[in-house]
């Protein structure tokens, strides 16, 4: 009767084997398309950002390289050239004409052109942009910082985001959009940058104007910036959630 | 010779819910970074990503009659993986479907189920370090003793030709069991867990120590890999030795806590003095 027992492993192995493959595959699709679990799991986003915030300084600094860590290349990912006809207009001038508007909840709505914006105190920085899905590149970026922006304008004390709308569509015509808190927002690093690598900013990069918010994700980083708009939620604006790849079910917070 | 059964109380409540929420955590961390891998199918050295000097690569080549084949690069050596790695199930994908979560490719997904199941991993992991130093669990039944690693040959031995130990011997961990058990929760562990948050920006910007520690953000993403493949390893190792020392015995003692030693003698319980 000794082989007995073997056929009752070998049946119970097998039968563990494919319900964990079941479970895996299907049950994990199932959850991953259903409204409570992608909840659920969506629920680790404010913890992490209760933690980083918690662990790390608010003014803890981005890593700086030097010149000899640049990327040779350095990929542009997502739009690399907006073919939204007024933007194609100020892309054909050189920007000439362009101006960020700055509006919302602010004591002095302003616009600003690109002369007024290279006028205005400016910070370079080289810095490591890492993207969601993995990579990482190194450059140089040049631009205005954005809390030197904000004293021109004045938020008001309701204030709690700023919006950045941009240029760029996607194939269904919806704008892309990003969205900081005001703690990333006067970071010294966060900075609405012109210039790449001592160049003016190419268009596959966001030219004329793009965020860099250096301690959170690549897809933070907003390219084409054509209006920041400062406001106390975010409903109402896009799907509600903050950013373009946020509705689409990327985490806002993006610091990991 | 008559063998009677001694029940013998093997594993707390502690170990054993610990031991299963791992379980539990090691599959969806390991299918989700496989998912979140499948966004960018190279591993490089340094802080950058050079997309011409990756360590590893996985991608779809098409060959002269227009197939696609999947061709994994690995320190300058080319293999054809199509079925497995870069070309599965007639898509272009990394790992295969049957590897990830979701088995589609769906990085957003694939993150929120990585990052929730990392938390539950850590502090399930952080619970179960303190309950083993606290109840002297670590010291007692998992920390290797200088008179555990003078019998490591005879262990060793015992282990390649599946020989297990019996009686008063089945009682204790061998010291193999001791040095891999020791080393997975607080070695192998912890690194995953450090690799994983260099990848974070902003703790790179809290500790940038953590940088210099592992080489850059690009090495800290090689390292956390590895590690996921270091725990594959293990687990490969771990199940296949409670299969063949007794599966019954082994799965009874981590569910409900008793083991079973054929002995002469007696049958009787013996439940810890601690």
């Amino acid at each position: 009767m000794k082989s007995a027992p073997r056929i009752d492993r070998r049946r119970f192995l097998s039968g563990v084997t494919q319900a964990a493959g079941l479970f895996a595959l299907a049950g994990c699709d199932s959850l991953s398309r259903n409204d409570w679990f992608p909840h659920l799991l969506g629920r680790a986003e404010g913890l992490t950002q209760w933690a980083q915030r918690l662990l790390t300084s608010r003014v803890a600094m981005a890593k700086e390289y030097s010149e000899a860590d640049l990327s040779l290349v350095f990929p542009a990912n997502g739009e690399s050239d907006p073919g939204n006809p007024e933007y194609q207009a100020h892309a054909a001038d050189g920007f000439t004409g362009w101006k960020l508007e700055i509006g919302g909840l602010v004591q002095q709505p302003a616009t600003f052109s690109l002369t007024d914006l290279r006028g205005m105190p400016s910070r370079t920085q080289i810095t490591r942009h890492d993207c969601v899905e993995g990579w990482s590149a190194i450059a140089k970026w040049t631009g205005v910082p954005l809390h030197a922006v904000l004293g021109r304008i004045q938020p008001l004390p309701s204030a709690r985001y700023v919006v950045f709308h941009c240029a760029d569509l996607d194939e269904d015509q919806i704008h892309y959009y990003e969205s900081l808190d005001l703690e990333d927002a006067y970071h010294p690093q966060t900075i609405l940058a012109y210039d790449m690598n001592g160049q003016t900013l190419p268009i596959a990069h966001g030219a004329p104007l793009r965020l860099r918010v250096e301690r959170q994700l690549g897809y933070k980083h907003a390219k084409y910036v054509m209006r920041i708009e400062l406001v106390s939620s975010m409903e109402g604006i896009g799907g509600g959630r903050g950013g373009y790849w946020e509705d689409q079910g990327y985490e806002w917070y993006a610091g990991i | 010779m008559e063998h009677n059964i001694r029940k013998v109380y093997r594993h707390t409540i502690p170990v054993r819910l610990g031991h299963w929420i791992n379980v539990v955590c090691l599959l969806v961390l390991v299918m989700s970074g496989l998912q979140i891998f499948n966004a960018h199918q190279a591993l490089y050295w340094g802080d950058r990503s050079d997309r011409d000097r990756p360590i590893l690569s996985i991608r779809a080549v098409k060959v002269e009659n227009g197939e696609r084949r999947g061709i994994t690069r690995a320190f300058g050596h080319a293999f054809d993986t199509t079925g497995v790695l870069g070309v599965s199930g007639d898509t272009t994908r990394g790992f295969p479907a049957w590897a990830t979560i979701p088995s589609g490719k769906w990085l957003a997904m694939g993150r929120r189920w990585h990052l929730f199941f990392a938390w539950l991993f850590v502090v399930n992991g952080l619970i179960f370090g303190l309950y083993a130093i606290l109840s002297r669990h670590l010291w007692r039944d998992l920390f290797p003793k200088w008179r555990d690693l003078r019998g490591i040959g005879r262990d060793l031995w015992n282990h390649l030709t599946f020989r297990h130990p019996t009686g008063e011997e089945a009682k204790h961990y061998n010291v193999l069991q001791k040095m891999a058990y020791t080393g997975v929760v607080f070695g192998l562990a912890p690194l995953i867990v450090l690799t994983g948050l260099s990848m974070s920006p902003t703790i790179d910007a809290g500790f940038p120590v953590l940088l210099d520690l592992f080489g850059g953000r690009q090495s800290a993403r090689t390292i956390h890999f590895l590690a996921c493949f270091a725990f594959i390893g293990f687990i490969v190792i771990h199940v296949t030795m409670v299969a063949t020392s007794g599966l019954r015995n082994n799965l009874r003692s981590m569910v409900t806590g008793w083991f079973h030693i054929a002995q002469p003698g007696d049958s009787h319980e013996e439940r810890p003095s601690h």
